[in-house]
C-alpha cells in the first residue's frame, strides 16, 4: 500500500515565484506545475478608465503552483510556503490542500508513492 | 609536429600582414576623400566630355530640376505607402486579440485591391483631365480630357490602365505612384470603425468601390481640375476649394465612410448595455498601436511635404514643420485632457490626439504658420477626446479605433481651419487664382472660408451620402456583419481560418 497522496495549490503574487520555487526545491520538491491566473479575494477592486469609460478591476494577475507530495510532509510544505510568502498584508495568497486518488508516471508506469520518487 | 605547424602558421600570417600593409601604404591613391574635386563640367552629359554646348547645358539644368522632383515625389510616395503599416498596427492594437488577424489582413488587403482598382479605372477618372503636372515635366499633359457640364469639371477619361490616350509616360506613372498611396489611405480608414464584426469580403468590394469611383470623383473635383477647384476662377470664391494634402480628399472622405459604415453595421455585440451605457472593450496591444502611431507620424511628413511635388519648393520645410507641431500638440493636449479629466494619461487617446492633429493640419499645412499650426493642433486634441465620448454616449455609434473622431471630425476641422488661418504667404496661382491663399483671420475675408464650407457640404452629401447608400446596398445583398457566433468566437478562425497567436493560446485545432 502506498502512503497518503496530497495535492497542494499555492496562489500568490507572480513576483514571489522564484523565491518560492527555491524554497520548495530545498525541502525535496522538484516537480510542480505553474500557471498564470487571475484571481481575487474578499477585498473590493478599484476603478480605472479606458478612453473615458470607467471599468472595474477586480481580478488581479496571480500565479498558481500545484504540487503533489507523498514522502514530504504536508505540514513542512505549508510552513515553508508561509515563511516565504508571509508579509501580513492583503495579497500574500492562499494555500489549498486536497486528497489525491492516484499519481501515475507515464514513462515507467509507476503509481502512487513511486511515481513521485526522483531517485537516480 | 605541432610546433612546426604553429610556427609555419605564424610565418604565413606575418607574411600576409606585411603584404596587405604594403599594398595599403604604398598604393598609388587617386581618391577624393573630401569630395571637393567631384562634380565638374565633365559631369554634364555632353558629346565632348568637359565641353558642353549651350544646348547641352540647358538640357542638363532642365533634367536636374525634374530629377530633384522625381526623387522627391517617388521617395515621399514610398514613405506614404508605409502608412499602411501604421494603420494596420493602430487598428489591430485597438482590437481584441481574437480579431487581430482579421483586422491586420483587412488593412493589407485594401492596398492590394485599391492598387488594382485605381490602376484600372480610378486614376483616369481622377486625373485624366488634369491637363498636366509641370513639376514632373511635359509628359503629364497627355492627361487632357475632362468631362464637363456647363464648363464645370466632373471626371477625366485619360489613363485607364495607365495606357489609354498616350499615358504610358514617366510623368504620368510618377503621378499615379504618388496619388495611389493617398487613395489607399481612404480605403483603409473605414476598416477601423467597422472592425471586429465586418465581413472580410465586404471590404474587398468596398476597396474596389473606393478606388474606382468614390475617391477619384471627389479627388477630381478638388485636385484633378474639377468643379470644386474651379470655384475660384469661375465664381470668385477664394482660390476655390483648397486642400493641400487631403484633410478632405483623403481623411474626411475616409472618415465619412467610416461614420456611414459604423451606423449601418451597428455596434459590436455587448458594446452597449440594455440601458445604453457603453462598455469598454480593451485594445489587446496598445504598445502596437503606439508604434503604429509613430509610423504614421513619421510618414505624415512625407504625406504633407511631398504634396509640393517639387523638391525645390522650399515651402516644403514649413509644411513638414507645421505637420510636426500640429501632431505633437494634438497628442500632448489629448494626453493632458485625459489626465485631468479621468486621472491618468490614457495612451490610446494620446495616439488618437496626435493623429487628430495630423489630420487637421493636412489641409492647411502649406498655408499657415507655426503658431497657427499649434492652435489647430491644440483644438484637434480636445475635439477628438470630446468626440469619442459623444459618438459613443450620445449617438450610440461603436467605433473601435476612433476613426470617426480622428478622420471625419478633424478632417472637417482641418478644412475649415484653412479658411480661417491661411495667411497669404503661399499659394499664388493655385487653382488659377492670383495671390496667396488667405483666410478670415488674415484679412482674406469670407471667400476662402465659404469655399471650404462648400467642401464640407459636398463631403456630407457625397462622402456620407454615397457611403451610406453603398453600405445599405451591400447589407441588403450580402450582409455586412458576420454571424453572431463568429463575432463572439472572434473573426480570426471563421473568416481567416487561423488564429493570430496560436502559440499564446490553446490552439483550437489541438485543444478540441
Amino acid at each position: 500500500m502506498g502512503k497518503k497522496l496530497t495535492k497542494i495549490d499555492i496562489l500568490t503574487s507572480p513576483s514571489k515565484l522564484e523565491e518560492l520555487k527555491e524554497a520548495l526545491n530545498a525541502i525535496g520538491i522538484s516537480g510542480m506545475t505553474v500557471s498564470n491566473v487571475l484571481g481575487c479575494g474578499v477585498q473590493k477592486g478599484h476603478k480605472e478608465s479606458y478612453r473615458g469609460l470607467s471599468l472595474d478591476i477586480h481580478l488581479l494577475p496571480k500565479i498558481k503552483i500545484e504540487i503533489i507530495v507523498c514522502e514530504v510532509p504536508v505540514e513542512l510544505v505549508v510552513e515553508t510556503t508561509k515563511k516565504v510568502l508571509h508579509t501580513g498584508n492583503i495579497g500574500d495568497g492562499k494555500i489549498f490542500i486536497y486528497d489525491v486518488e492516484n499519481v501515475i508516471r507515464i514513462s515507467t508506469g509507476d503509481e502512487g508513492r513511486d511515481a513521485l520518487q526522483y531517485t537516480e | 609536429m605541432k610546433k612546426i605547424k604553429r610556427f609555419s602558421l605564424f610565418i604565413s600570417l606575418t607574411f600576409l600582414f606585411v603584404v596587405i600593409l604594403s599594398a595599403v601604404v604604398f598604393a598609388q591613391g587617386v581618391g577624393d576623400p573630401s569630395g571637393a574635386a567631384t562634380g565638374a563640367a565633365s559631369d554634364i552629359i555632353a558629346k565632348t566630355a568637359g565641353s558642353p554646348t549651350q544646348d547641352e547645358i540647358l538640357t542638363q539644368i532642365g533634367k536636374n530640376r525634374l530629377g530633384i522632383n522625381y526623387v522627391w515625389v517617388m521617395m515621399t510616395g514610398m514613405l506614404i505607402f508605409f502608412f499602411q503599416c501604421g494603420f494596420a498596427m493602430v487598428e489591430t492594437g485597438f482590437c481584441r486579440a481574437k480579431n487581430a488577424l482579421h483586422t491586420m489582413a483587412m488593412n493589407f488587403m485594401v492596398f492590394l485591391v485599391g492598387a488594382v482598382g485605381y490602376f484600372l479605372v480610378g486614376f483616369a477618372l481622377q486625373f485624366g483631365g488634369v491637363g498636366g503636372w509641370s513639376n514632373l515635366g511635359a509628359g503629364a499633359a497627355t492627361l487632357s480630357h475632362e468631362v464637363t457640364v456647363g464648363g464645370w469639371g466632373l471626371f477625366g477619361t485619360k489613363g485607364f490602365a495607365l495606357a489609354s490616350g498616350g499615358t504610358y509616360d514617366v510623368a504620368v506613372y510618377a503621378l499615379f505612384f504618388f496619388q495611389m498611396v493617398f487613395m489607399d489611405t481612404t480605403c483603409t480608414i473605414p476598416t477601423g470603425s467597422m472592425a471586429e464584426r465586418v465581413k472580410f469580403s465586404v471590404f474587398v468590394i468596398n476597396s474596389f468601390f473606393v478606388s474606382m469611383i468614390y475617391y477619384p470623383l471627389f479627388g477630381n473635383w478638388v485636385w484633378g481640375g474639377g468643379w470644386m477647384a474651379q470655384l475660384g476662377t469661375r465664381l470668385g470664391i477664394g482660390h476655390g476649394v483648397v486642400d493641400f494634402a487631403g484633410s478632405a480628399v483623403v481623411h474626411s472622405m475616409g472618415g465619412m465612410m467610416a461614420l456611414a459604415g459604423a451606423i449601418v453595421i451597428g455596434p459590436r455585440i455587448g458594446k452597449f448595455k440594455k440601458d445604453g451605457t457603453a462598455v469598454p472593450f480593451l485594445g489587446h496591444d496598445i504598445p502596437m498601436a503606439i508604434i503604429g502611431t509613430i509610423i504614421l507620424f513619421f510618414c505624415w511628413f512625407a504625406f504633407n511635404a511631398g504634396s509640393t511635388t517639387n523638391g525645390a519648393d522650399f515651402r516644403l520645410a514649413i509644411v513638414a514643420t507645421n505637420t510636426m507641431i500640429a501632431g505633437a500638440v494634438g497628442g500632448l493636449v489629448s494626453m493632458m485632457y485625459m489626465w485631468k479629466k479621468y486621472g491618468k494619461p490614457d495612451p490610446s487617446m494620446t495616439c488618437n490626439g496626435a493623429l487628430a492633429g495630423l489630420v487637421a493640419i493636412t489641409a492647411p499645412c502649406a498655408f499657415v504658420n507655426g503658431i497657427s499650426s499649434f492652435i489647430i493642433g491644440a483644438i484637434s486634441g480636445i475635439l477628438v477626446c470630446i468626440s469619442v465620448r459623444i459618438v459613443e454616449d450620445k449617438f450610440k455609434i461603436d467605433d473601435p479605433v476612433g476613426a470617426i473622431s480622428v478622420h471625419c471630425v478633424n478632417g472637417v476641422w482641418g478644412i475649415i481651419a484653412l479658411g480661417l488661418f491661411a495667411d497669404g504667404a503661399y499659394g499664388d496661382g493655385l487653382n488659377g487664382v492670383a495671390g496667396g491663399v488667405t483666410g478670415l483671420f488674415y484679412g482674406g475675408g469670407f471667400g476662402q472660408l465659404l469655399a471650404q464650407l462648400i467642401c464640407v457640404a459636398v463631403l456630407i452629401i457625397w462622402g456620407f451620402g454615397t457611403s451610406y447608400l453603398f453600405f445599405k446596398l451591400l447589407d441588403k445583398t450580402m450582409g455586412l456583419r458576420v454571424s453572431k457566433e463568429a463575432e463572439i468566437a472572434g473573426l480570426d478562425i471563421p473568416e481567416m481560418g487561423m488564429v493570430a497567436y496560436p502559440d499564446f493560446v490553446l490552439n483550437p485545432k489541438d485543444g478540441e
